[in-house]
């Protein structure tokens, strides 16, 4: 195969004889060939396509690209050169007259300018979330005084949503981590001969955290993507813009029976999450304990101090709320693109897993604190 | 290899599609000279896209062939199929840009999939594109969402150029536009086609874009075509062509047209 560049002297300047297949196909050895021309050429320079096959506009726009950052060099065509040489020049034209056009900005003004475009940034940010919660404070400040507002079919079909048809997977997975916490505490406990602690650790360790801990976390999951997917799709057809442009409010419609199914929801599961995590420690207890169940339940009652279920219950609506605001919140934000929509709703899980892990932190302290 | 030469470019015979009991094409032929800018229009539901993918291959007719080159689609090996889907461009009704990717990535995307260049190269062949079709620079690094309708329409025309086709297919090029960015894509079009010697099939409704481009149109009625010159099909007795290039926009339009090569 024929390189498809020859530089050679010609009078005072150079000819350059293009040879071969000079076609899109062919660019990849042309780059590489383009690369090894000499830095700087001066002078005329001629380049003769007589042996050059189907060239390209792509390839040509390389070499022409080329030569010009050989500079200074005066450029002829010769040998049949392609029709669309004239359509290449006033491209180059063009982008001289575009790269003037951008002023490119100094280092330091840029770095600047990132900092402080981040900053409002941050700053349109935390007034977003404080617009967003004042307008759901609103809707539900005027359902007081105007029932319509409160949107109860909207409010069941959510209730069914995210309560009802999370059941299953939230009684397994509190039965299946009981059993496991019972069954290692078992195993530590029985080298004292302390077996029967057994059913204060499960107890304790459900009502108080685990039961509404797993529920939300697997909530926010099933939950809080479908919230921000829900309504980031709702966006992206304008369909929210229909909504106001006819009157109503996106927040009241789709965001507040969300936010108060949830609310509803969320308490309930978490009973559901108690019992069967009672369920579950009170089965191991019996097949590896040996533990009568009159025994269990006996026990049970003695380890429970009147807040115990009510210390775990409490946290359930708050961490709703936090689940459903998020989810919601992010839906609200989705703008323009596919991936924007699953940007945000993978935020929405994370961000609200956090804040559910985040909150419950603080419930603990608090807890301790005044000796709930 | 396919000839880039071969005339006609496009042979569509006796192409029949159906919907079901719904029957679309109907024995329709369809033939397109080298660079010849070829319109096709048709009521809604007339089958402009079907017939559309039927000659890209997205769709396999029921009956009826469809030759690129002198090429049968439906026959062509794998080698010979990559490169005719290499020698043609599509613009889709919408741009059909990829969201996820800026605007150089769009146009890029096919280079990158087709030939190993370095990322200098492909830098340059994308400025390229965006110049040719008219698109700012600062738009390189904007993604789709961030863009007018024009300059979608014309970045998705520089992503069907990235591959130097000879066959251009356009949807609807223009629909969505306002006039004036319509005009400058007809412009835009007549520029390229010239100076890339290209042939363009069109699909539209805009008769604006009618008068101004097409050396000839085809019009889909009862699933066959018929194809003329615009004069030659102004004098057709056909009821539905009398009323599709003589009702009140298509005079508007072709006064504009007559004006303009009046005083050229």
């Amino acid at each position: 195969m024929t390189a498809p560049l020859a530089l050679e002297p010609q009078g005072d300047g150079w000819r350059l004889a293009l040879r071969g297949d000079w076609s899109l196909a062919a660019m990849p050895g042309i780059e590489a060939q383009l690369k090894s021309l000499p830095a700087t050429l001066k002078g005329n320079l001629i380049c003769d396509w007589t042996q050059a096959r189907a060239p390209g506009i792509s390839p040509a726009w390389a070499l022409l690209r080329r030569l010009a950052e050989a500079a200074p060099l005066t450029i002829s065509h010769a040998g049949n050169p392609p029709h669309f040489l004239e359509l290449l020049q006033k491209l180059h034209v063009d982008r001289h007259a575009a790269y003037s056009a951008l002023s490119a900005e100094p280092t330091l003004e840029r770095l600047v300018g990132k900092v402080g475009r981040w900053s409002v940034l941050q700053g349109v940010h935390a007034r977003g979330v404080i617009v967003f919660l004042g307008r759901i404070a609103s809707v539900v400040g005027q359902a007081f005084s105007r029932p319509g507002a409160w949107r109860l079919s909207s409010l069941v079909r959510h209730v069914h949503e995210t309560g009802i048809t999370a059941i299953p997977i939230v009684a397994l997975i509190a039965f299946l981590i009981s059993v496991i916490v019972a069954y290692l505490g078992a195993q530590q406990l029985s080298r004292f001969g302390a077996d029967i602690f057994v059913v204060d650790l499960v107890t304790i360790a459900t009502l108080r955290e685990m039961g509404v801990l797993l529920t939300s976390i697997i909530v926010a999951g099933r939950s809080g993507s479908a919230f921000a997917a829900e309504i980031g799709v709702m966006q992206l057809n304008e369909e929210t813009d229909a909504l106001r442009a006819m009157g109503m409010n996106p927040i009241e419609l789709l965001v507040v029976p969300r936010v108060l199914a949830l609310v509803i929801a969320l308490p309930l599961l978490t009973i559901i999450a108690d019992a069967m995590g009672l369920a579950g420690g009170g089965l191991l207890s019996l097949i590896n304990l040996h533990i009568p169940l009159p025994q269990f339940t006996a026990r049970l009652r003695e380890s429970l101090s009147p807040t115990t279920f009510w210390a775990g219950l409490v946290k359930a609506p708050v961490f709703a709320v936090l689940i459903a605001m998020v989810g919601t919140y992010r839906g609200m934000q989705v703008r323009d693109s596919a991936r924007e929509l699953g940007r945000l709703t993978t935020v929405a899980v994370v961000q609200s897993i956090f804040m559910v892990i985040l909150a419950d932190a603080l419930f603990a302290v608090l807890f301790v604190q005044i000796h709930f | 290899m396919l000839d880039p030469d071969f005339n006609p470019a496009i042979r569509v015979r006796g192409l029949h599609n159906r919907f079901g009991a719904q029957i679309v094409h109907d024995g329709l032929d369809m033939e397109v000279q080298q660079h010849e800018i070829f319109g096709v229009v048709g009521g809604s539901g007339t089958g402009k896209s079907v017939l559309l993918r039927s000659i890209l291959g997205l769709r396999r007719p029921d009956s009826g062939s469809v030759e690129l080159y002198g090429r049968d689609v439906e026959t062509l090996a794998a080698g010979d199929r990559n490169s005719l889907v290499q020698s043609y461009g599509v613009t889709f009704q919408n741009g059909a840009l990829i969201s996820s990717l800026t605007v150089a990535q769009n146009v890029q995307l096919p280079l990158r999939e087709h030939y190993s260049l370095s990322e200098k190269t492909l830098d340059e062949l994308a400025e390229m594109n965006l110049l040719m079709v008219g698109l700012p620079l600062d738009a390189a690094a904007k993604f789709p969402a961030q863009l007018s309708g024009g300059m979608i329409k014309r970045a998705a025309l520089a992503r069907a150029l990235a591959l130097e086709p000879k066959l251009l297919f356009l949807d609807e090029p223009t629909a969505g536009l306002d006039p004036i960015s319509a005009t400058a894509f007809d412009e835009l079009l007549l520029y390229l086609h010239s100076q890339l010697r290209l042939t363009v099939v069109m699909i539209t409704h805009d008769l604006d874009t009618l008068f101004q481009t097409c050396s000839r149109v085809g019009v889909i009625i009862d699933g066959r075509m018929i194809s003329d010159t615009l004069p030659g099909l102004l004098k057709n007795p056909n009821p539905w062509i009398q009323e599709y290039f003589h009702g009140p926009r298509a005079r508007a339009a072709a006064m504009e047209s007559g004006n303009k090569s009046g005083n050229g």
